[in-house]
Parts: C-alpha cells; sequence; structure tokens
C-alpha cells in the first residue's frame, strides 16, 4: 500500500516527564505497515505552522491499529500536539523512511540498543521485534521515562548526566562501566552521541545502524531539505547527500559522516 | 468548459503546475498524486554536472512560511536525462525543466543538452537566492537578464521561461528585459531572501545564514508583482507564491497570470495541487465561467 496521509483520532494521552508526552493514536493503515524505527509526520491545526513534525513510532499495537508517539515540547508545533485530548483529531503520514534492519539481530546474536533522550522512544518498539539476546542502554538529562517498559526485553542500564539514576554521564559511560559485549548495535539519540557510538562500534569492528534526525520539509524526499553526508554516492544526485526521510532514518555506521 | 491554457505554443489541460524545487521530479509525489492531471511538472533546478547543494540545516519554520537554502542539490543533467525525463514521459502532463547554472556557458551546456530530449519548455533560474554564482546573480539587473535571456534564446529549441526574483526595486524593469530580450514566457516570483535567527542557541537558523521564504507569508507580495508585470509585458506570465487553495491560484489568475505553480503547499498537503485544479473548476461552474480565458487579467 505504501505512505498514507489520514486523519487519525486520539485514543489516549498522557504526560511522561517534564515536556515528554505518549500519545496513543488510532492510525490503522499506518499501523500495519510501521516497522520498527520508522515514523510519522504530524501536521498542526494552527495554520501558521506550514511543516509537518517527523515523530518517530514508539510502539504499535496492530490488533487495535493503534499507534505511539512519545515526543518532547521542542517548540509550538509539539505544544499543541500536547494539548490534544482523547477523540482529537490530527492529521498525519506515515509510515515514513526505513526502519531498523531486523534480521542484523538475528537469533544467537548479542544486540545492544542505546537510545538517548528523545532517540529512546523507537527503541522500543525494536526491542519488542528482535527475538535475539537484547541488552538496553537509556541516556536521560535527568528525568526518566519509557525505562520501565523496557524491563519485560532486555537487561536495561540507565545513564543521567545529573546523577540521578544508575551511571552518571552518558550511554558511552555504561556501555565502559558494565563491560557490554555485543554483535550489532542499533542506535538513537542527539548528534554527539551517535557520533560516539560510531567511532566506538568502528574500532571495536560492530556491526551497527544509526537513526538520525534533521529538519525535514516534504518527509517523503522530494525537497532536499534533509540530507547528511554519506560515504556513498546518494542514489538521487549522486554526490553523497543522503536523504535521511528517505534513505533514512536508519544508516549504517560507516555509511555517515558526522 | 475550458480550462486550457497556451504558454507560447504549449498547450496545459489546465493552467495548475508545480513550483520547481518542491516536488522533485514528481516520483515521491506520484504516491500521493495523479500526474496525468497535472497542467506541467515544473522539476527541480537542474545544472549541467551534479550539485551538492548547502549544508544542514537548509529549512526553517516562520510565521506562515518557511525559509530554505537547499542550494540546488541536483544530480546534474547526464542522470537527469537518462532518470528523470523517461519517468515524467509515462504521464500525459507537460515537461518543464528548471535550469540552473553559475556562468552563462553552463545555463547554455543544459539548453543545448535538453534541445533533444523531450521536454516541453525550459525554465531559466536566474532568481535563486542561495547560491553564490549564478542564480540571483543575473536576476536582479536588467542588463543581465537581457543578456542571460537572449543568450539562451540561441540555443534553445523549446519556449523559454525566464524566473525572475523578487529581491528587486521594480519587478517591471526586470520583466521587460527579459520580454526584449526574447523571453516566451516569464514566472515568478522566486522565493524573497529571508533569515531566521535561534535565539536559545544564538546562531542563524540556516547554515547559510540566509535563505528564500516562500509560503502563504509572500502571497501578497507575489500577486502585487504578477499584476504589475502583466501591465507592463505581452508575454504570458506564470504566477506563484504562497499558492495553499484554489482561491489564492484564482487570485493570480485575476492578477493576469495564465498559470500558476503550487510550491510550499505540497510540504503542507501533498495533494494540494488536485485540490487547486478541482477548486478551479468548481469555482469556474458556479459562476458560470465557461472559459479560464475571461479570467486572466480580469482585474484591471
Amino acid at each position: 500500500m505504501g505512505k498514507i496521509k489520514i486523519e487519525a483520532e486520539v485514543v489516549s494521552q498522557t504526560r511522561l516527564a517534564d515536556g515528554v508526552f505518549s500519545m496513543w493514536i488510532e492510525a490503522k493503515g499506518i499501523t500495519d505497515q510501521a516497522e520498527p524505527g520508522q515514523f510519522i509526520s504530524m501536521y498542526t491545526k494552527d495554520s501558521s505552522k506550514l511543516l509537518p513534525r517527523p515523530i518517530s513510532i514508539c510502539e504499535t499495537n496492530r490488533d487495535k491499529g493503534f499507534l505511539r508517539i512519545v515526543y518532547r515540547i521542542a517548540g509550538g508545533g509539539t505544544e499543541e500536539f500536547s494539548q490534544y485530548k482523547t477523540g482529537s483529531r490530527i492529521s498525519v503520514m506515515g509510515p515514513l523512511g526505513n526502519g531498523f534492519p531486523l534480521e542484523a539481530g538475528s537469533p544467537g546474536k548479542r544486540a545492544l540498543l542505546i537510545g538517548g533522550g528523545i532517540g529512546i522512544p523507537p527503541m522500543l518498539e525494536l526491542s519488542k521485534h528482535l527475538t535475539c539476546t537484547r541488552q538496553i542502554v537509556l541516556g536521560y538529562r535527568d528525568e526518566l521515562f519509557l525505562n520501565e517498559e523496557f524491563l519485560p526485553y532486555g537487561d536495561t542500564f540507565l545513564a543521567t548526566e545529573s546523577g540521578t539514576a544508575g551511571t552518571k554521564g552518558n550511554v558511552m559511560d555504561v556501555i565502559r562501566e558494565h563491560g557490554l559485549q555485543s554483535d550489532v548495535i542499533f542506535a538513537c539519540g542527539p548528534t554527539p552521541m551517535l557520533k560516539s557510538i560510531q567511532a566506538y562500534a568502528l574500532e571495536h569492528h560492530i556491526e551497527c545502524y544509526l537513526s538520525l534526525e534533521e529538519k525535514m520539509a516534504c518527509g517523503i524526499g522530494a525537497c532536499l531539505a534533509c540530507v547528511c553526508k554519506s560515504s556513498e554516492r546518494d542514489g538521487h544526485s549522486m554526490v553523497h547527500n543522503k536523504r535521511v526521510c528517505k534513505d533514512g532514518p536508519v544508516f549504517k555506521a560507516e555509511e555517515v559522516e558526522f | 468548459m475550458n480550462m486550457k491554457v497556451n504558454l507560447a505554443g504549449v498547450e496545459l489541460d489546465n493552467p495548475v503546475m508545480t513550483a520547481s524545487g518542491t516536488f522533485g521530479s514528481g516520483e515521491e509525489y506520484s504516491e500521493f498524486v495523479d500526474l496525468n492531471r497535472l497542467g506541467a511538472v515544473v522539476t527541480k533546478g537542474v545544472a549541467n554536472i551534479p550539485w551538492a547543494g548547502n549544508p544542514t540545516p537548509r529549512i526553517a519554520e516562520t510565521y506562515g512560511g518557511m525559509i530554505n537554502a537547499i542550494g540546488l542539490q541536483n544530480p546534474g543533467m547526464d542522470v537527469f536525462i537518462e532518470r528523470d525525463i523517461p519517468f515524467l514521459k509515462q504521464f500525459d502532463t507537460k515537461i518543464i525543466v528548471n535550469v540552473c547554472g553559475k556562468t552563462a556557458e553552463d545555463y547554455i551546456e543544459v539548453v543545448e543538452r535538453l534541445s533533444h530530449e523531450p521536454v516541453d519548455m525550459l525554465e531559466i533560474n536566474i532568481s535563486c537566492p542561495n547560491v553564490k554564482e549564478g542564480g540571483i546573480a543575473f536576476g536582479q539587473d536588467p542588463k543581465a537578464v537581457e543578456a542571460i535571456t537572449r543568450e539562451v534564446k540561441k540555443y534553445a529549441r523549446q519556449p523559454v521561461i525566464m524566473k525572475l526574483s523578487p529581491n528587486v526595486t521594480d519587478i517591471t524593469v526586470m520583466a521587460k528585459a527579459a520580454e526584449a530580450g526574447g523571453a516566451d514566457v516569464l514566472s515568478m516570483i522566486n522565493t524573497l531572501t529571508g533569515m531566521k535567527i535561534d535565539v536559545n542557541r544564538r546562531t542563524f537558523a540556516l547554515a547559510n545564514k540566509t535563505g528564500g521564504l516562500s509560503g502563504p507569508a509572500v502571497k501578497p507580495v507575489a500577486v502585487r508583482m504578477v499584476y504589475q508585470a502583466a501591465c507592463a509585458v505581452k508575454i504570458p506570465i506564470i504566477g506563484m507564491g504562497g499558492i495553499m487553495t484554489a482561491e489564492d491560484a484564482l487570485e493570480f489568475i485575476l492578477a493576469g497570470a495564465a498559470a500558476v505553480c503550487v510550491g510550499t503547499a505540497n510540504f503542507v498537503n501533498p495533494c494540494a495541487t488536485m485540490e487547486v485544479i478541482q477548486g478551479i473548476e468548481d469555482y469556474m461552474i458556479k459562476h458560470q465561467v465557461d472559459d479560464i480565458y475571461k479570467l486572466i487579467g480580469a482585474v484591471r
């Protein structure tokens, strides 16, 4: 069927932490196709805000056709989303982009799932879909969210910059402190975090997939706003600029040049 | 009821096209839009060689608009001709290729190469505000506008559309210069040079510092310029700038545009072009207008 744009209905919304919200929406046509690591475009009702907000898919419930997003208020658009109540309508397009390759976490492998800040939500759906041994590392500034929901899927380690929970520091400090070994890494989070994970994976020759974020306009690969520097020539313009929305957001670590 | 419009001998089924740079070559949007229904697809700018474009961030949202500084990233004419033209040829629509370059020779190289291709019209981009060389440098001086138009016309086999910049004191001077150089059609407006500052990071929102403002915020400026140019020249004008709805498109048509482009609206609603076409049709039925030409330039 491919990507579609629909009017979804808000099923429920809860606040998880300061400025962090969890919203379930009924979006059957998107939910049916969604894979871990893909995202949706969410459109505001405020017509002074033109561009959709790209938000990663945190969880799906295919039986019910429900899709969950967990997002942080970053400006007026996400502020508007946070006001929505059960029954509110929201225009969404998806599923967009390429998700994490599940086959890279085949049985017998040890997968390390790393999420930083608002890069944590997509790791939840991924952790549910992988069948191999999973170790999960979650990095926060201070206040925790979603961490308990990862517990059924693997050993979960925490890092906080403030030191209020888990290791004081970042996700790399957790990996060093606990000597976490892995055959494959999946990560999503802020660019500095992805950069250090990339360096670590390349140094230790660990297969690694990174999910990137960039300012987007169209969300479907046409406008060329959200490119990242890539080691190989991109298929669109042949200039080593892969599109985060269409060629990504998940890339092999060695593919991306930060 | 007639919605067909004629631009320099090229007949479009309806006056609605896509604005260059917002629609790629149509492939990405073909999942949402029936390309056969478009009057024409205006492609993203194509240069003689691949261009990498600007660093990111390349876009930022502004009130009722957005600024972009993509920097004309494109695969160059070889890939474009091999891949994008055959894609577009599958559809019953007109193909208008936007041509960009750093020097007059660059433009001519592309124009000459395309002269042997099944392309219906060429749109010469002398108004991109986001590249250091070429682009707007040709579009802000009437002598340069006339000279590049004349030069391109020598080599072009298809009708030539000159795309004008709004970043000038008097649009009619540029419109007349392009007409004097032999332009077959004018298109306007390209984006308005703008800037956004991120107060939290205390730096520019775009890596390029400045970018081109588009979206509904620019529409009154665009309508005014189309009106002024339409009063000043005899050649047809393609109007654009913040068209979100059929009503917006009709403003441009009544101001004197023989055709319109939908640009930024594609990002807000991938089906925007289809809704604009339908809306114009509905308007004509409702107001018993049997020919679109009765609307073009009807407000004077």
